[in-house]
């Protein structure tokens, strides 16, 4: 069976961000698509057209969510509210797992809406897997947690960031959404080689993989999901497919949005590392 | 051997210099703080302290970026991202005042009310009453500027705010002085010192302003500055409202926009009614009519619920 319990078994194979620019040609052209990420916060809405746009497109295609705001190392406690809203949108659509990242952004009620990185400490382990059983118990699904990308490492770390990301899933028992663009952006920021990560990552934890594109500046990258997926990403993508099998797949692209069929052409570029693997397995079968 | 097997399962006894809560206090305190002029991380921080030590207190330098440098990198993803949510959100007030202005304006209010939501949605809720109390960041136009702020954060609500289930035809019909009504949350109620909301339909349209995720948002938001028309003051109450998932603004008299306001305030109908005439220069024998005139509307449009 392909899937494991963090991603409900399911086999999603490769889907892209649902973004408003497409909106249009997916509803006109009905592409077909094998599933959409959504972002959570753009639908916990009360009513309108969000919410109209979105049942839409549950009527034909499957959806899953993905969070940016639920900050699992904040040392703050979640806005109720938002849990709430949360967990009626996860009732809505229905998602067989849920994500957000694995970083903090928000302290004493204030917001940065930015995806902070977090000192790989044990107490930042303990506060996150405290927060991360707390939403899935909630949510009653299964949450994944997002590796992110950063610009800053802290001075206090005590551990790698996959050794922190493996103490974290292993003891709040959650899924990873694996996001190797990531992988790659943290580890030119911070000199290390991204195979160690991609190596070392709990490979049966894994419920879904992010690729996308990202900007290079002079001294650094920035994770901007704006250009197609490099090779070298590529390459990270192949090796986690080859360590964690078969795993539902998602394109990410947020800035300089070109057509749908842009998007879709380059996502799909992923079967070429699913299918082999795919066909190796059932040649193993027989 | 396990991918993870080299991880410890014990925490070591040592703790990190800072703790979690203080580590992340110091860092929102420096990645909020307003950027320079030049869009560059101020050198001290509100207190004073050197940022250059704050930083180094708690980040790590590499090869390349100075603990100083890499605390920047997020003190400007910050900046540039409420500020590119609150020019999306309010392109007609961002025209008013300019773009330069419209840019300090951002700056000193988002300085006073952070974001306190989880969605970015919410980042305007106060830009209204702030700018209404600070003449001095919108220059001649002050009060076509709030006026503008008001429409705009008026169009954010009732553009994904909830729906109720609206009173029948029947309902209304049996409607009595000491009924308690509700008006739909989407519906907002705004009054206005210009009749701005056909140039905020224009500003829109130019801005090429389209439903959302977020609640509203554009394609690019230009850095052209935006020719405003000159305006003549005239007072203008506005019922914003969504009608198949689009905002529209319907211009309503005085009198009627007096007795939803009241309606929503919690008063009894037959009390609505009477503070909606206060001032009221439509003869007595008239107003009954004009009453049923409004029940119609507001029932065609689903205005008026169940108390």
């Amino acid at each position: 069976m392909s899937g494991n319990r963090f991603n409900a078994f399911q086999d999603h194979g490769v889907g892209i961000g649902l973004r408003i620019p497409h909106y249009e040609h997916i509803f006109s052209r009905k592409p077909v698509v094998d599933w959409f990420e959504i972002i959570s916060e753009n639908y916990m809405c009360d009513a309108g057209r969000p919410l109209a746009t979105l049942d839409r497109i549950l009527e034909q295609y499957r959806v899953v969510q993905h969070g940016v705001s639920m900050y699992f190392g904040s040392v703050t406690a979640p806005d109720p509210e938002h849990l709430k809203r949360l967990k009626n949108l996860v009732r809505r659509t229905k998602t067989p797992w849920l994500s957000d990242h694995l970083c903090w952004g928000s302290v004493d009620g204030a917001y940065t809406h930015d995806l902070l990185p977090l000192p790989y400490t044990w107490e930042a382990v303990e506060r996150t897997v405290e927060r991360v059983r707390m939403v899935q118990d909630y949510l009653e699904i299964p949450v994944a947690v997002e590796n992110v990308s950063s610009y800053a490492a802290f001075t206090g770390s005590e551990m790698t960031e996959w050794e922190f990301l493996t103490e974290v899933v292993e003891r709040a028992d959650c899924g990873i959404l694996f996001d190797v663009n990531n992988v790659y952006v943290s580890a030119m920021n911070h000199e290390f080689n991204p195979l160690d990560y991609v190596n070392a990552v709990p490979a049966d934890r894994v419920a879904q993989i992010h690729i996308a594109g990202h900007s290079k500046y002079e001294k650094y990258i920035l994770d901007t999901h704006d250009h197609p997926v490099i090779d070298p990403v590529w390459q990270l993508y192949a090796r986690a497919i080859e360590r964690c099998g078969p795993t539902p797949t998602l394109l990410e692209w947020d800035d300089h949005i070109p057509s749908f069929d842009e998007v879709h052409a380059e996502a799909k570029k992923a079967q070429r590392f699913l299918q082999p693997h795919a066909t190796e397995l059932v040649r193993a079968a027989k | 051997m396990s991918a993870h097997a080299n991880v410890s399962t014990t925490p070591p006894t040592n703790r990190s210099l800072m703790d979690l809560a203080a580590l992340q206090r110091e860092m929102a305190a420096a990645v909020m703080q307003p950027l320079t002029p030049d869009e560059n991380m101020r050198p001290t921080m509100p207190d004073g302290r050197s940022t250059t030590a704050v930083a180094a207190s708690f980040i790590a330098p590499n090869t390349r970026l100075t603990a100083f440098e890499r605390l920047e990198i997020y003190n400007r993803q910050y900046w540039y991202r409420v500020l590119g949510a609150l020019a999306e959100d309010f392109p007609a007030l961002r025209a008013v005042v300019g773009n330069s202005k419209f840019d300090a304006l951002s700056i000193a209010y988002l300085a006073e009310h952070p974001s306190r939501s989880f969605t970015l949605r919410n980042l305007g809720s106060k830009l209204p009453a702030w700018v209404a109390a600070h003449p001095e960041h919108t220059g001649r136009r002050h009060r076509l500027a709030v006026d503008m702020a008001k429409l705009e954060w008026a169009f954010v609500e009732a553009f994904d705010a909830a729906e109720l289930a609206p009173l029948t035809q029947r309902k209304i019909a049996a409607l009595q002085g000491d009924s308690l009504l509700t008006l739909q949350p989407y519906l907002q109620l705004v009054a206005l010192h210009y009749p701005a909301d056909d140039l905020v339909i224009e500003l829109h349209r130019r801005e090429k302003r389209q439903t959302s995720e977020a609640g509203v948002a554009h394609e690019e938001v230009s850095g052209a500055q935006t020719a405003v028309p000159r305006l003549r003051p005239r007072p203008i109450w506005l019922a914003v409202h969504r009608v198949d998932l689009s905002v529209y603004y319907r211009r309503i008299v005085r009198e009627e926009f007096q007795t939803l306001e009241a309606i929503r305030s919690g008063s009894a109908l037959g009390e609505a009614l009477d503070a909606g005439f206060i001032g009221s220069r439509i003869p007595e024998s008239k107003r009954a009519d004009r009453v049923r005139e409004w029940f119609g509307d507001w029932a065609e449009f689903g205005w008026i619920c169940a108390g």
